[in-house]
């Protein structure tokens, strides 16, 4: 199985110019690849229009080469850069998690989250707290991508060699295909077969 | 390491923050998050705060400006330039004695075009200076037109910097300024740190970005399970474990990837449910007996300050 960017480009509005054209990009399931550029390039974007949560003005995301379906736990899930952004506010956050399914207490042990902590609100935990509840529900949804964009950022360095294993772990027992956003490029040459420049994978035919 | 001269521009002595949380349906109880810390910041310098996430490096931050949500209870003195900072002071200095760069880019506001918000309340509105700003960190001048979603996590970031900087204040907290600028951007950030530290002003520089922190601050504490487990002079970070003084910022040092990506088993004990001796006695590969029954007390050890009974 493989996820493939096909020519796809992006822009919020026509006047606007154009943040992602003409990308191409593919993982293969069981890999791991990392996407580097400066800020403001269009990685977010990217992730976004990967996991489908903004569609591209042209050109397609396909997954096994089918469009990723509407329905159900998308199969491609995205960690999140601002995980106080991602978790509804007036949840507990033991809902959160059991959106995406059964708690896996194994999972929640491995990566440090506290069961005390399921029946707090989410303003009252820490950035980095939090990110771990935003790792686990990605994981237990059972996706087969996961594209995690600058997920670690927020976290000391003991955490991040922490969270990161369990997702290396995970996905090596799962054969699932991670995309890595990161600005650390010596986490990504630690995590990654092969790392991605996006300016490269841009703007390959029509100029 | 003390410059004995000049008083400290802020010194924090002996505090402890606990939050009142409900437990059960009718009962309250106190939850301490921050206890016993002491710091000191003096003109001219970058105090880096490294350690743990959710170990209360931000709470210090919200305790210093006075910005801590109502179920928070403050006990220890503060003093900013020599004066007892009372709420009233903390409302007078904060956003112009005292700047923050929040954490979060959520502090921006969404419906407010962020030109606007860096110019801030005061007037005349400091556009050219804010310009100059947006310029020498590289955002498009078109940018200042642009509401906060329409920004990358970078360039928000860079608005929160600027809109810190614009204030002129002598003490800059910096909360986690640089993730999600690419390193020559976060460098050249925290140059600019640095430029404010040589012209006498002190900036806290709370970051997880240890490898980039240690090339600019002077001196990085280490926090751990809301207290410093040790300060250290920047330089011994960059030399490694050997020069390093407590188990945690060894270990701390080790988890980079640029090193051994190591962890170590086991998570920051909860605050509700701290345990009795040292509080990093269970995840501690060197502990002794007297570590599980007493809490170290912070000691000089060669030219920094550390809380362990083992460190040598």
């Amino acid at each position: 199985m493989c996820l493939k960017a096909k020519d796809i480009s992006f822009r919020y509005a026509k006047h606007q110019s154009w943040i992602v054209q003409n990308l191409n990009f593919c993982v293969e399931q069981g890999t791991c690849v990392g996407l580097s550029a400066p800020s403001g390039a269009g990685k977010s974007t990217l992730a976004m229009l990967l996991a489908g949560y903004l569609t591209p003005v042209e050109g397609e995301i396909l997954l096994n080469e089918k469009p990723l379906s509407k329905k159900g736990i998308c199969p491609v899930q995205l960690i999140y850069q601002h995980p106080e952004q991602t978790v509804n506010p007036r949840w507990r956050l033991r809902k959160v998690l059991e959106e995406s399914g059964q708690i896996s207490e194994e999972l929640l042990a491995a990566l440090g989250i506290e069961s005390a902590w399921l029946g707090r609100f989410p303003q009252e935990l820490s950035g980095g707290e939090l990110q771990r509840f935003c790792v686990a529900r990605a994981l237990m949804s059972g996706a087969p991508f996961l594209i995690c964009d600058e997920i670690s950022t927020m976290l000391d360095a003991i955490t991040q060699a922490q969270i990161w294993h369990v997702v290396c772990d995970e996905a090596k027992k799962r054969n699932m295909g991670i995309v890595v956003i990161t600005h650390n490029y010596h986490l990504a040459r630690h995590l990654c077969s092969q790392i991605y420049d996006l300016h490269k994978i841009q703007n390959t035919e029509k100029i | 390491m003390d410059n004995k001269q000049n008083p400290p521009i802020l010194e924090v002595d002996n505090l402890s923050i606990s939050f009142q949380m409900y437990d059960g349906r009718f009962d309250q109880k106190a939850l301490q998050i921050i206890s016993e810390l002491n710091i000191k910041i003096y003109a001219g310098e970058i105090l880096a705060i490294a350690g743990s996430s959710g170990s209360g490096k931000s709470l210090l931050a919200s305790a210093i400006l006075g910005i801590l949500p109502n179920n928070a209870t403050v006990t220890g003195k503060m003093c900013y330039n020599g004066q007892m900072l009372t709420p009233k002071l903390q409302k007078r200095l904060r956003g112009t004695e005292i700047a923050l760069v929040p954490q979060s880019v959520d502090f921006l506001d969404p419906l407010m075009q962020v030109g606007t918000q860096a110019d801030g309340h005061k007037k005349p509105f400091p556009t050219q200076k804010r310009r100059r700003f947006f310029q020498r960190f590289g955002l498009p001048s078109g940018i200042e037109k642009c509401y906060p979603f329409q920004l990358s996590g970078g360039m928000a970031r860079r608005v929160l910097v600027s809109t810190a900087l614009i204030a002129d204040a002598q003490l800059i907290i910096a909360d986690e300024p640089t993730p999600g600028m690419g390193l020559e951007q976060a460098l050249d950030t925290l140059k600019m740190f640095r430029e404010m530290a040589d012209d006498k002003k002190a900036v806290i520089l709370i970051t997880h970005d240890i490898d980039l922190a240690f090339a600019v601050a002077d001196r990085i504490a280490v926090f751990y399970a809301g207290t410093i487990v040790e300060t250290a002079n920047a330089h011994d970070f960059q030399i490694g474990p050997v020069a390093l003084r407590h188990p945690y910022s060894k270990a701390l040092w080790r988890a980079l990837p640029q090193n051994e990506f190591e962890s170590i088993a086991g998570v920051q004990p909860y605050a509700g449910n701290l345990p009795k001796g040292c509080l990093f006695a269970p995840r501690c590969k060197c502990k002794t007996p007297r570590c599980m029954q007493e809490s170290p007390p912070l000691r000089m050890l060669r030219g920094g300050e550390v809380r362990c009974f083992c460190a040598k």
